[in-house]
């Protein structure tokens, strides 16, 4: 093949495309083994108390059952994160609504929900800590002596998982800062729970041997984070935990840390009944059973000059984790570092925590924080524009990072950053002023209020600070018995493209044809741990190792093989082919080598992720004053993300994340009664159909970054990140009131525009909870 | 149990369950039709849609004995020896298609909302194709699959 032919930057068919159009696509629920039964988990129905008795209903032969308690975990009872905090089944004390109690099997299905409905459990029910000012409180209470209110912890960590305290150069804002700032400006900023609403639920498949160990099969993100959880639960070597992840229908986060204890939950049914035992949740269990976006709360306090510079700014970031630690601190980690946004702040301290409370446990999500203090952020500088009277186009030129700034971590922006010329680019795209003028003329005599409003912003790829270091990811390829090269990588293909783009990679690396590329099953047995499938890291980290990896195997086999340059892809596979039967094997690996740059865990400073990619997002609106009802009715988003490797994956990505992040701002909600999930149904909880989308309009700017497979950095978190807060900015123009919390739903419109809170002639002095001004 | 007919893909099959198991599990269980997918059991998504004498049905509503004597068609019989309907290729092509798990019944919606309005406006295929959730695409890749479709049949001159 020829050198000039680039696959990377082309948009070949996916790989697993043809069997996902024809229906032959394997998911964990087509799959089923010989012997093999069935499992259903006894779950909570309060959300704080203690296990008082445990009865079974004699009307159901349970002698056909395996019924799998505490009692029968041969490792410890922990599902492990980053602490072992959280139960695989609870003994007695019950933290959140549904929480796991026991397992059934049975070979039969049908047969499970009314032997589930058949346990009868009774509890001590405790007053259940449901929000983050409920958790607060608990541990103001508990500095006074009383700890009633502490579900997790004790002392100085009651309730609390974990705080950070990020101060740019280490230092405090001097006080004379806000006592000569010409504003100062307030602002509290809200965001709910939202469920990943992948259409395929949690499920695997689980078989025990004695010999062999526990294999489990099924809907993942991280092979090697369910293998890390079966050698706790099973106390066995990891080479005896084996995991193999099947086709995944959508993920999003939601099966990052959830697998573990639903693929535990299997094995241990597995081991128990020796048969195979599968558990797939149907939609009311999966909703009410894993794990959500953390809802959050965060606060700025702002110092401004009259000319639109940010002098200095506070950020209070509370989490609400839910009952346990899971991946909380991780979260709270990206929430922080991306709280300051693409600006330049002389001064910045950021104290953030994220609390326990008797929800089941939040988890990853898509953004994984950033979305939370984003939103607050984006909200807050157009309050803030307001407040001085600047544009918010205005008040965001006056302040952006650029290359050779620093961040508030005190990373430096060594490669190219250009918010100017993307604001300009993206505002043109949406004919943004020209609308914005229109719907200035046009609102006052409309019913239908029209708006359009923006956020800017960025997300950095990959595991933040330290942690790509850590995972010291490992990436192979070998060759099969044709010769075609087979990238084997623990990273998994759950919609978004990683077995195309990586294709991709080793193909140009190799300069084979795209179709010559296969790519392994992800088998704990067989692949390397190539580290999971997050933090918009597969594209930027895992494609670089695999194109480093194909590199050196077109290396090994032009040096040992006798490889000519110009090869076509049968002299490869000749050679190769060639190479395995004088060798007996031909594999070439690609350890993560970290780049030169310094993360200090302590501190909070440093450079925080190797790479950001950078997006201005543009919605326009459309706020129904009988109905009450917001609409996004076109919607831009243009960013930059260095090489995109494939153009028509890439676009369908950031469509994709727009359209939750549409979601998250307008229709999706959870509703919570006593910490149990009231609304666990697609019928009540409401993501958006093809019939509730605007035209979403992608652009990308492309600028290679050193860190990834030709340039390429992380893709798919960003789209989450801007929709809401351009929406609500947008809903702020054709409204004129200032919302500060999603999801907007109509009823709060309502209440807004018809209640005591009517503001009918909206101005800034009014323009949130919080407004004060100095020295104007 | 009940005895129930009906014709599956074109062919004639004869079942023995309970009447009101569903058609879905009926598909999957017993005839290892697997394409269709079950994402909520209650009529919602969309993803276990068949087409049931050329309606679109989602099949976890239908007890199997409301099929009996029906025409069923299902992912499985959409595309003929081996070679993709345009449908499919168009999925394919334009990235119609990401985690897959709506793919099928996207498929069979499309189906239906062609044989409907072979050439239809984005507001009959945004109308047409709400009854089938998807999480990954924001459907507009979705939509362009579906316009390309409608090219396509108009050009082989099929509206099918």
């Amino acid at each position: 093949m020829d050198e000039s032919n680039q696959l990377v930057g082309s948009s070949p068919i996916r790989k697993e495309g043809r069997d996902k159009v024809t229906g032959r696509a394997q998911y964990v629920d087509d799959l089923s083994l010989p012997g093999m039964w069935f499992g259903a988990t006894v779950r909570s129905t309060i959300a704080r108390g203690r296990i008082t008795s445990i009865t079974f209903d004699p009307l159901i032969p349970w002698h056909e059952f395996t019924v799998v308690t505490a009692k029968d975990i041969p490792g410890e009872n922990a599902i492990v994160h980053l602490a072992k905090d959280h139960v695989c089944l609870a003994e007695s004390t019950i933290n959140h609504c549904d929480e796991p109690i026991l397992l059934l099997a049975h070979p039969e299905r049908a047969v499970l929900h009314a032997a589930v409905a058949s346990v009868k459990i009774t509890y001590d029910e405790l007053p259940g800590v449901f929000t983050i000012e409920d958790s607060e409180t608990a541990i103001e209470r508990a500095a006074q002596g009383d700890t009633s209110g502490v579900i997790w912890g004790k002392g100085a960590d009651a309730n609390l998982f974990k705080t950070y305290l990020m101060q740019k150069d280490q230092k405090p804002i001097p006080a004379d800062v806000w006592e000569t700032a010409d504003y100062i400006v307030e602002g509290e900023y809200r965001t709910g729970a939202q469920e990943q609403l992948y259409i395929e639920n949690n499920g695997v498949i689980a078989e025990y041997s004695a010999t062999d160990g526990v294999t489990v099969r099924g809907s993942m993100q991280c092979p090697f984070y369910l293998v890390h959880a079966l050698e706790v639960i099973f106390g066995l070597p990891a080479e005896r935990c084996r995991v193999i992840q099947t086709e995944t229908g959508g993920a999003f986060g939601g099966k990052e840390d959830f697998p573990s204890v639903i693929g535990s939950h299997a094995a241990l049914l597995a081991m128990k009944s020796g048969h195979p035992v599968k558990i797939c949740y149907d939609r009311a269990e999966d909703m009410a059973g894993t794990t959500k976006r953390h809802p959050s709360r965060t606060r700025h306090r702002t110092a401004v000059s009259k000319e639109g510079k940010l002098l200095a700014g506070e950020i209070e970031i509370a989490l609400d984790g839910g009952a346990y630690m899971t991946l909380s601190p991780v979260v709270l980690s990206r929430a922080t570092i991306h709280a300051p946004g693409p600006y330049h702040w002389p001064y910045m301290v950021v104290r953030a925590k994220a609390l326990a409370t008797n929800i089941p446990p939040h988890g990853a999500f898509r953004g994984f924080g950033a979305p939370q203090t984003l939103f607050a952020l984006e909200r807050h500088m157009d309050k803030i524009a307001r407040v001085i009277g600047l544009t918010p186009e205005e008040l965001r030129r006056r302040n952006f990072l650029t290359t050779g700034d620093r961040t508030a971590t005190g990373q430096l922006l060594s490669e190219p950053v250009d918010m100017q010329h993307m604001l300009t680019r993206a505002l043109t795209e949406s004919d943004y002023h020209a609308k914005r003028a229109e719907f200035d003329r046009t609102n006052a005599t409309s019913a239908i209020k029209r708006g359009i409003g923006f956020a800017t912003f960025f997300h950095g790829a990959g595991f933040t600070g330290s942690g790509e270091r850590r995972l010291n990811s490992l990436v192979e390829i070998d060759v099969t018995a044709e010769g075609w090269p087979r990238i084997l990588v623990s990273s998994t293909e759950f919609g978004q493209g990683t077995n195309t783009i990586l294709s991709q990679v080793a193909a140009q690396a190799l300069q084979l044809p795209y179709e010559s590329i296969v790519v392994a099953q992800p088998d704990t047995l067989l692949v390397p741990n190539s580290g999971p499938t997050v933090a918009s890291r597969t594209a930027m980290v895992v494609g670089r190792l695999v194109q480093k990896a194909g590199e050196s195997l077109r290396t090994k086999l032009r040096d040992a093989g006798g490889l000519r340059d110009g090869y076509s892809a049968a002299e490869f596979c000749a050679v190769a082919v060639a190479y395995l039967a004088k060798y007996g094997e031909l594999k070439t690996s690609a350890r993560y080598e970290a780049p030169d740059i310094f993360w200090d865990d302590v501190l909070y400073t440093g450079d925080a992720y190797p790479a950001y990619a950078w997006a201005v997002y543009v919605a326009e609106v459309a706020v129904d004053t009988i109905t009450y009802s917001a609409s996004v009715t076109e919607f831009h988003a243009l960013q930059e993300v260095g090489k995109v490797l494939h153009p028509i994956l890439a676009a369908g990505q950031i469509e994709g994340g727009v359209a939750q992040g549409i979601g998250y701002a307008l229709y999706e909600k959870c509703v919570w009664q006593k910490g149990h999930m009231a609304n666990n149904q697609m019928t009540n909880y409401i993501m958006p159909t093809s019939a509730d989308l605007p035209p979403i309009h992608v652009y990308f700017e492309e600028t290679p970054s050193i860190h990834g497979a030709f340039g390429a950095k992380g893709i798919g978190e960003l789209p989450m990140d801007g929709p809401a807060p351009a929406i609500l900015n947008a809903v702020e123009h054709a409204t004129g009131i200032a919302f500060t919390q999603i999801p907007l739903l109509p009823e709060d419109i309502f209440e807004r525009m018809t209640g005591d809170n009517q503001q009918p002639h909206f101005d800034a002095s009014i323009a949130g909870p919080f407004f004060s001004e100095v020295g104007a | 149990m009940s005895s129930v007919q009906f014709t599956v893909n074109g062919e004639k099959k004869t079942i023995d369950a309970p009447p009101m198991k569903r058609l879905l599990d009926v598909l999957r269980e017993d005839l290892h039709l697997t394409g269709a997918k079950e994402g909520c059991g209650e009529g919602e998504c969309g993803s276990c849609s068949v087409l049931m004498n050329g309606d679109l049905v989602n099949s976890c509503l239908v007890p199997v004995l409301q099929a009996s004597g029906a025409t069923i068609c299902t992912i499985e019989g959409i595309s003929t020896e081996g070679r993709l309907h345009p449908i499919q290729q168009c999925f394919l092509e334009h990235g119609g298609a990401q985690c897959g798990i709506c793919t099928p019944g996207m498929i069979l919606a499309t189906h239906h909302l062609l044989e409907k309005y072979p050439q239809p406006t984005l507001l009959q295929i945004q109308e047409g194709l709400a009854g089938n959730l998807c999480r990954c695409t924001g459907y507009m890749r979705i939509f362009t699959a579906v316009q390309e479709a409608a090219l396509a049949n108009a050009a082989a001159g099929d509206l099918r």
